[in-house]
């Protein structure tokens, strides 16, 4: 049941919308890139350079925006550091301080991984970056990319626990969110690797196991979202009513259609190929909108 | 560490005439209010960054025709929980808890997250824009550190708000609460003394506590309360994506990897050869450009 507060809106808006959007799709191309990596074929190399290599401008962006909403911008390094003290300013249980390490620790994974598809790829000749490619086949490479997808799954997810570690309405009344942004997450971060494979016939040749991996995360997401509604009880009002209603049949178009599509692949020729990673990329974005204002409403 | 401190507010002696606002105001420096007219003797409206004192005017329904409206007044403050939520979630520990065990949000530290506006379940924090961080009742700490009693309490004119060492407070509001219960005032109850490990902030009150803007007691539960059930559910969420993964990343024999993708690039054919080292050469001589 949930708790009644009385607890007044943190005016969390555009910007953080898109650090978690972004944050969802660094975290999950992360992941990609690593799977296909180490459990696809040697065909699949293409695709998973291109994970890696998007998931570390998308990051860029995430800490931009988290100093852009903050009152104090040039203050952003105390979630860092305690002023007071001059030590790690960490704390386990605000998943805010545990999400600014997370972000900072998957940047160099993210970092380093860009590095080295970027040099695998041929796209960038530096002689520093000589050699920077062979961590992605080296063993200790391996290890160093699962434990980068760790963080990445951390970056995608924390988000939601960030809204649900609170006493806003909506937001803490449920235990889904961590899990809702991750499969989200993943399904945009597969949409826009299947987005930019486009053209690209190297890359090109995983679409169809990136389609079927969005088809499974697209499900798993439907899962939460239904967990999500189900677990908020009398509070559902709040999202599902009003305007709200619209983003969230953005969401489904979001979902259904490229699900629907999967399925069918003579309504998928019948359209551009952009349209279905474009609607996944839409949907992602409408429902962290959809949560992250109706809550504040 | 000094004797920890405590406000006691009696609701049943509150007139409605917001000298605690006034006297607040005055000696914190903050902004007027924007004169604007709310429909109610309430013109302050809620707590927030310029608003540490709030005299809450509650309108319930009366007994009779001729007094159509109940009024409870309530002088509103931060509450200085003992397990404070915005403490809990700080990010930067701007906020922390003093020598004299209230809660105070270090101006100089806070860098303006919100994080524990969404926290504090009696929506007691404000935002102020000007100066980019959060702010709320310090209790007046100055004073506190020179001997002297709140503004607020100092100012009340009828005694509603008492200010002294917590035990104390505490001991005075259970003997006005056992005075009101013998004249008949059956519905008086303290709040403060359960709620977030005990509050700083004692209330009398002749209500439940909702109809004071106050959760209940079984409503009085920390932000970190979800971060195992959230962080599991992301863990569960994770091994499950993992293993989609693995079903649909798969190594298989090197015809599947460009089978089911017909309508887009997927129908392009896979790279001549397939090797291991074959992926990485076309795009290297072969131009596609940069990623």
């Amino acid at each position: 049941m949930p708790g009644e507060h009385f607890v007044v809106p943190p005016h969390w808006e555009w910007y953080i919308l898109a650090y978690f959007f972004f944050a969802g799709l660094a975290g999950g191309a992360f992941v990609i890139g690593t799977m296909l990596r180490l459990w696809g074929n040697p065909a699949d190399k293409a695709a998973s350079r291109l994970a890696f290599i998007i998931s570390f401008p998308l990051l860029l962006l995430c800490p931009i925006l988290l100093t852009l909403d903050l009152g104090q911008p040039l203050r952003f390094w105390h979630m860092l550091v305690d002023v007071k003290t001059g030590t790690p300013a960490f704390k386990a249980y605000s998943p805010i301080s545990l999400g600014s390490w997370g972000l900072t620790i998957f940047g160099l994974f993210s970092f380093v991984m860009f590095l080295a598809a970027v040099d695998e790829g041929g796209y960038l000749r530096w002689r520093g970056l000589a050699g920077a490619g062979r961590i992605l086949t080296s063993a200790v490479g391996k290890a160093f990319m699962l434990i980068g997808a760790i963080f990445g799954f951390f970056v995608a997810a924390y988000t939601g626990v960030l809204l649900a570690v609170s006493n806003q309405p909506v937001w803490s009344d449920t235990w889904t969110l961590g899990g809702l942004f991750l499969a989200s997450g993943l399904s945009g971060a597969a949409a826009t690797v299947l987005l930019l494979s486009r053209g690209r016939r190297d890359a090109a040749v995983s679409d169809g196991k990136l389609m079927e991996a969005d088809r499974y995360f697209i499900i798993l997401e439907l899962i939460l979202i239904a967990l999500f509604l189900i677990t908020l009880g009398g509070v559902v009002s709040k999202v599902l009513g009003g305007g709200w209603i619209i983003l969230w049949l953005v969401v489904l178009i979001g979902t259904l259609v490229p699900l629907v599509a999967e399925w069918r692949p003579a309504m998928r020729r019948q359209v551009p190929p952009v349209v279905m990673p474009v609607l996944v990329l839409v949907g992602v974005l409408a429902l962290r909108a959809v949560i992250i204002f109706s809550a504040q409403a | 560490m000094a004797t920890p401190v405590g406000f006691f507010t009696d609701t049943t002696l509150c007139i409605g005439c917001k000298a605690c606002e006034v006297a607040c105001k005055e000696w914190n420096a903050l902004p007027n209010n924007p004169l604007e007219f709310r429909g109610s003797y309430d013109n302050t409206g809620q707590l927030d960054h310029a608003n540490w004192r709030h005299v809450r005017f509650v309108e319930q329904a009366g007994t009779s025709q001729d007094k159509p409206i109940a009024w409870s007044m309530m002088s509103d403050v931060c509450k200085h929980c003992a397990n404070a939520s915005c403490l809990e979630v700080c990010p930067t520990n701007a906020i922390v808890r003093t020598e004299f065990d209230t809660v105070f949000i270090q101006q100089d530290v806070c860098n303006g997250c919100r994080d524990c506006i969404a926290a504090c379940p009696y929506g007691v924090i404000g935002f102020n824009s000007d100066s980019g961080t959060a702010q709320k009742c310090t209790f007046c700490y100055d004073r506190l550190q020179n001997n002297l009693k709140p503004a607020c309490a100092t100012a009340c004119p009828t005694q509603s708000i008492k200010f002294g060492p917590l035990d104390e407070m505490r001991q005075t509001a259970a003997v006005r609460l056992a005075t009101l219960q013998q004249q008949g005032v059956s519905q008086a109850r303290i709040y403060g003394n359960e709620e977030y490990g005990g509050l700083h902030a004692l209330f009398l009150i002749t209500d439940k506590p909702e109809a004071y803007n106050l959760p209940s007691a079984e409503s009085a539960v920390l932000p970190s309360r979800n971060n195992i059930p959230g962080y599991l559910t992301a863990g569960v969420t994770a091994i499950v994506a993992a293993v989609a993964g693995l079903i649909a990343f798969r190594r298989r024999g090197e015809s599947s990897s460009s089978s089911p993708s017909a309508g887009g690039a997927g129908s392009s054919p896979s790279p001549s050869g397939g090797g291991p080292g074959s992926s990485s050469s076309p795009a290297r001589g072969g131009g596609q450009g940069g990623g």
